[in-house]
């Protein structure tokens, strides 16, 4: 049969064209049910075996679900309790209309055997059709069908009884009236039997207003009025950034605007959560406030006390509004509106101050930019001691907090295992295991090279190739080896794990390792991009085995001038997998002639001077602090933290892997100009260098940021003799200033933006690490078709699919950045728990009401507060010069300082580092030193003030 | 995922076909009575009239005249309102010389031309509605005219489009709202029984691997297609002969 659908729509210029469609409606669609003897039966989920056990429906029975049932419940949706649901296709397609998000997670529930989801395609069904009315919305059409399909289930199938689940009461009211057995979510939740605390999971949504409660916040416009306020240019669309220190603080990027506008106070940020895109009203300029540069954190108890937020507002208010502050006024706005909300699960620990027995309570996010949530639980005492994960379902205008609900626990407070579950979790690292699908793609133990393998490739096994790795490295993918040839000329070979040969495009494996993009690295845990076998040990280059690799192998003569490329498929042999360390030794090791330290001495050479003519052409020096945690191998608690140690070595390593991926790069855009995978590092907006550029100033050396050549030039310059750490302080700064460097598809960007400013190279790929990057892996593959060693596969070429690729990998990668960050710093605060500890630190830089110290040693960054909580800081702020001063002593940013390190654990779940001032000495503020060393020191210091002092007089 | 799927995961298209279905058909032959033939053809919404004239002398300059074979002469014409937005040129622009191109390099392949010498036959075709595969049915319709026109053909030449969704599976007969939502369309016109090939046209690049996949998809398409047309053809000569008492009436 065939209808067709008519509808009007408007097209983007704003005409209204009417469109017609093409409806078919089919007689051979399946029902789900085995028993059924009209149908033409199919496969099938749904079970007669299988009962849901409700107490309310005391007999076997189907479920079918209403829309708003999946958008709300999903997190009820994936307990395995519920089975035997028709999903019809109605409601499947007005899920994914309303939330991709959900529709996957619906996917991924319908797609298992064990749940027995049924999808019936019942708007296409010949007898479950309705056509919609002229003046009917589209929600009650929908409803409609639903119901229709409910009606004829309950036809076809005599024998099987079903239910009718909705949260809309109409519908529900509707359905009864027509004979369908109904029920909302919750009373049927309630009567499962085996309810193992189900309810918790529900999603409140408050759908009648309690007239009673006092309303916290502002409404928010309506869609239709934000729209046209935007379109009228009143209101401006952005993304909600919620400030890190001050949480009644925020900021929204605005097009049109340098600054972001700011929205202070709960008016101001009416509802929003970080990463919200919300529709911002900006204030006359004469309203506008200046950011408090104040740090106040939400330490109310309560679900209901406002008046601690008052009071903080309050405190706020003075500070953003004094006179001197209107000059550095920022432009301010408030939130009138919500366009998209980005509502995510967050982990987090219970507020462990609530009172015992009590039904809600308040969720603390583990990152500090988003508020906290209320939650209702019957299992509070269980669940203090737990990490656990809840999501927000709603914020009226009358709560203090979103109302959330709890989806699960991730096991004990301070547990590493839990900490570094959190730690993935929170930065959306998938981390499962990997499924017997992606187990099946591997090769088969023994692993043997055939006849085939060797025809296929160069065989380098008789070249002296070693690899060298930083310590406990067992994911080698680089190897290198050099070797003189005819005409006094060098061939340089660097030797990449050929991972592409053992993951082949479209397999489950290749599709796992593109989701994963990159090996995470924590301080005890690894997270593979691809399987261990693969990762430490087929693909590994280690010493003495038999490997397959992709070469690139150059022609170059003792000035480092590359005369000829070539790249092909090899097998090699690694004579020795060596640390840094070892081949830094074998090359300071003068007794040693044999043909590994020649090529490692030949390459240290080259490798100069290539780092010269990179550094000539512009290329920067960057530093930040990395520290390495040693673990304890037995107990895996930190031991030590230690800044990683940098040889010679390294740089080497680091100028031929760059080399390579140059190389690649270049070879694989001229080959594929439209899809080749390159890497971009865009240069930064000048605005960006200002605290730089400041900081300079202070010191007294202008730093220039025209080009990047600029910079480097006058950073070296900036260099004082009484204080050397100080160089190295002003690149951790230029380091904050730069952009992230992106991957991308070549055909998607201007020749001009290739440029990779970081390194000052036109063209950068990464073509050295397959097995911990996904990237590698694509260049390897478009490498391989251009020396004819492969085959092109469909999406290779298509250079959507490709920059849709870079947008996950480019994502992946922050996001595992961000993880290992995150780890290193709970294992430093593992590391300082119980011990308290003087160290030499440098100021960073002065803030209103603090200083940011960096302890070079631990890599650590923390605040040291100058006031204490409602007390006057004895300290006067100067803002043109950024110092603070009291009496002599005067802090300026680079400022070497002492500082004690503890550990507060008075929060459980943000330890954080507390600072306090040993030297220089000021009198009510700073404490006495430790050890003898320091106090030395501060005795000396004294004396000297004292002899000034008494000069003066 | 995008929103947009050309196939869901069921194995339902858009419309509630399934990836190797064709749209409705529906024909008919003689609709005119002023041209030698004429037909009208529904593939799914895409309504196509074709006329033929002819064969007749060569008119206009006589030195197009061919001494060994007969011209084809086709026009390609799109009814203003056939789109969503009102065309401003019926024919003449590019595209719609381009189709009539197309449309006579179909047609010379099965017109037994050499039997015409110094005539000429007109072919006229006007899309009323275009849903997507407006050649396709182009070409469909153009047949069936010839037939009612009584001219001599080599075979039926039948045209059917061919995508592919999800990078993978084949799916036959695009329609316009599987046009817009993307992946390459491939048009194929073809003398199905004879397997020959006489037009193809690709509106995107896609990968060689894929391309035996749906330029099967397509070929069977076709083959499809002139069973539906065949029919309708037997049915018109049934018609025609019983009201002159030349079949016996069933």
């Amino acid at each position: 049969m065939f209808t067709t659908k008519v509808f009007i729509r408007k097209n983007k210029i704003g005409n209204f064209l009417k469109n017609i469609r093409e409806h078919y409606l089919r007689d051979d669609l399946f029902c789900g049910f085995t028993s059924c003897n009209v149908c033409k039966p199919e496969d099938t989920a749904l079970s007669s075996n299988i009962e849901n056990k409700s107490g309310l429906f005391n007999y076997p029975h189907y479920l079918i679900l209403d829309t708003n049932i999946i958008l709300d419940q999903m997190d009820i949706l994936e307990e395995d309790v519920i089975c035997n649901v028709i999903i019809l296709h109605t409601v499947l397609k007005e899920v994914k209309h309303r939330s991709l998000a959900i529709y996957k997670r619906l996917n991924a529930v319908i797609d298992n055997p064990n749940r027995h989801f049924f999808v019936f395609i019942n708007d296409h069904h010949r007898e479950c059709y309705v056509p919609q009315e002229d003046t009917e919305l589209i929600n009650d059409y929908n409803d409609r069908c639903i119901r229709t399909a409910c009606l004829w289930y309950i036809n076809h199938i005599p024998d099987a009884k079903f239910v009718f689940i909705t949260d809309d009461a109409r519908n529900r009211a509707l359905a009864e009236e027509e004979n369908i057995t109904t029920c909302s979510i919750e009373q049927y939740v309630r009567s499962i039997k085996e309810n193992n605390l189900l309810e918790d999971k529900l999603a409140k949504r408050d759908y009648h207003v309690e007239s009673d409660t006092q309303d916290l916040f502002p409404a928010h416009l309506t869609v239709t009025q934000v729209q046209e306020g935007i379109k009228e240019g009143r209101l401006h669309q952005g993304t909600y950034r919620a400030s890190t220190s001050n949480f009644l603080e925020g900021f929204v990027s605005v097009d049109g605007y340098e600054d972001a506008i700011l929205v202070q106070g709960r008016s101001g940020q009416n509802r929003a959560i970080d990463g919200d895109l919300v529709a911002v009203e900006i204030f006359k300029e004469q309203d506008w406030i200046a950011p408090s540069e104040i740090i106040l954190e939400d330490e109310s108890r309560v679900d209901t006390a406002v008046e601690e937020v008052l009071l903080k507002e309050n405190e706020l208010k003075e500070y953003s509004t004094g006179k001197k502050k209107k000059e550095k006024a920022k432009p301010t706005g408030c939130v009138v509106g919500i366009i998209r909300r980005k509502w995510r699960p967050f982990c987090g620990i219970l507020q462990q101050d609530a009172p015992e027995g009590a039904l809600y309570h308040l969720f603390v996010p583990a990152d500090k930019k988003f508020p906290k949530i209320r939650i209702e639980t019957r299992q509070a005492e269980f669940l203090k001691t737990q990490k656990i994960v809840v999501v927000i379902d709603d914020w009226p205008r009358y709560s203090r907090y979103p109302a959330g609900h709890f989806v699960r626990a991730l096991g004990k407070i301070g547990d590493q295992a839990t900490e570094n579950e959190v730690v993935l979790l929170e930065h959306d690292v998938p981390h499962s295991k990997f499924s017997e699908e992606v187990l099946s793609c591997l090769p088969k133990l023994p692993w043997i090279i055939t006849e085939e393998d060797v025809a296929k490739r160069t065989d380098l096994r008789h070249l002296d190739i070693c690899s060298v790795d930083p310590p406990g490295c067992t994911d080698i993918d680089d190897a290198l080896h050099c070797r003189e040839i005819e005409g006094g000329m060098l061939e340089v070979g660097v030797h990449i794990a050929d991972v592409s040969h053992f993951i082949r495009p479209g397999s489950a494996l290749d599709v796992e390792a593109a989701s994963r993009a990159t090996t995470v690295y924590l301080v005890d845990k690894r997270i593979d991009m691809v399987p261990a076998l693969l990762s430490s040990n087929l693909c590994s280059l280690r010493g003495g085995e038999d490997r397959f690799a992709f070469s690139c192998v150059w022609e170059m003569d003792k000035n480092a001038n590359i005369l000829k490329t070539k790249f092909h498929k090899s097998i090699i042999r690694s004579r020795k997998a060596m640390t840094y360390e070892e081949a830094q030794l074998t090359i300071d090791d003068k007794s040693r002639n044999d043909s590994i330290a020649q090529s490692l001495r030949n390459l240290n050479n080259l490798a100069k001077i290539l780092k010269q003519r990179r550094l000539e052409k512009g290329a920067l020096v960057l530093a930040s602090p990395e520290v390495k945690i040693r673990m304890d191998s037995e107990t895996m608690d930190p031991i030590d933290v230690e800044v990683k140690k940098l040889f010679e070595t390294n740089s080497m390593v680091e100028e031929f892997m760059l080399l390579a991926n140059i190389s690649t790069a270049e070879k694989t855009l001229k080959d594929f100009p439209d899809c080749a995978m390159l890497r971009r590092h865009p240069e930064p907006p000048k605005i960006n260098y200002e605290p730089l550029v400041k900081a300079g100033k202070h010191l007294g050396f202008e730093i220039k940021t025209g080009s990047n050549k600029e910079l480097a030039i006058s950073m070296d310059n900036a260099v004082k003799e009484d204080n050397p750490y100080m160089n190295t302080m002003l690149r951790i700064l230029a380091t904050r200033c730069m952009m992230q460097a992106v991957y991308f598809a070549s055909g998607m960007f201007q020749k001009e933006d290739y440029y990779h400013y970081g390194l000052a190279v036109p063209l950068y790929t990464h073509f050295t690490s397959p097995i911990r990057r996904y990237a590698d892996i694509i260049v390897h593959r478009l490498l391989a078709v251009s020396i004819g060693a492969d085959v092109t596969y469909p999406d290779l070429l298509d250079k959507h699919k490709t920059s849709d690729l870079c947008q996950n990998l480019n994502y992946r990668n922050r996001m595992a950045q961000l993880a290992g960050r995150a780890s290193v710093a709970f294992n430093t605060h593992l590391f300082f728990r119980g011990k308290l500890q003087d160290e030499e630190a440098y100021i960073l830089s002065v803030r209103k009401n603090a200083l940011q110290i960096l302890i070079p040693r631990y890599g650590l960054e923390s605040t040291l507060y100058l006031s204490q909580k409602g007390k006057k800081s004895i300290f006067e702020y100067n803002e043109e010069d950024q110092t603070q001063k009291y009496e002599d002593v005067v802090f300026h940013a680079f400022d070497p300082v002492i500082v004690r390190l503890a550990l507060d654990s008075n929060n459980i779940q943000r330890e954080k580092l507390v600072l306090q001032l040993v030297f220089p000495v000021v009198k009510g503020f700073s404490i006495p030193p430790l050890n003898e060393e320091h106090k030395r020191k501060v005795e000396t210091d004294q004396k000297k003030t004292k002899a000034k002092k008494s000069k003066k007089k | 995922m995008s929103r947009k799927e050309l196939l869901s995961k069921i194995g339902l298209r858009a419309d509630g076909r399934r990836a190797q279905e064709l749209r409705r058909i529906r024909c008919k032959l003689g609709v005119f009575t002023e041209p030698d033939g004429s037909a009208y053809i529904e593939q799914g919404l895409t309504k196509v009239l074709a006329a033929v004239y002819g064969p007749h002398q060569v008119r206009g300059g006589r030195s197009k005249a061919q001494y060994d074979a007969a011209i084809v002469n086709c026009q390609f014409s799109m009814a203003v309102f056939s789109t969503g937005e009102r065309k401003r040129r019926p024919r003449g622009d590019r595209k719609s010389t381009e189709m009539s191109i197309h449309l006579k390099q179909a047609l010379m392949a099965t017109i037994k031309t050499e039997l015409y010498p110094w005539s000429q036959i007109d072919v006229y075709v006007e899309v009323l509605h275009a849903d997507g595969g407006v050649y396709a049915a182009c070409v469909n319709a153009s047949t069936l005219a010839l037939i009612d026109a009584g001219i001599p053909l080599k075979e039926y030449v039948c045209a059917c489009t061919a995508s592919l969704a999800n990078n993978d599976i084949p799916m036959v007969d695009i329609s316009y709202q599987e046009e817009v939502l993307g992946g390459p369309t491939l048009t194929v016109a073809a003398l199905p029984m004879s397997e020959k090939i006489v037009l193809m046209e690709m509106t995107q690049r896609f990968h060689l691997d894929h391309l035996p996949k749906v330029l099967k998809e397509a070929l069977r398409g076709c083959k499809d297609i002139k069973v539906i047309l065949d029919e309708a053809v037997r049915n018109h000569l049934v018609n025609v002969g019983s009201s002159s008492g030349w079949v016996k009436n069933k």
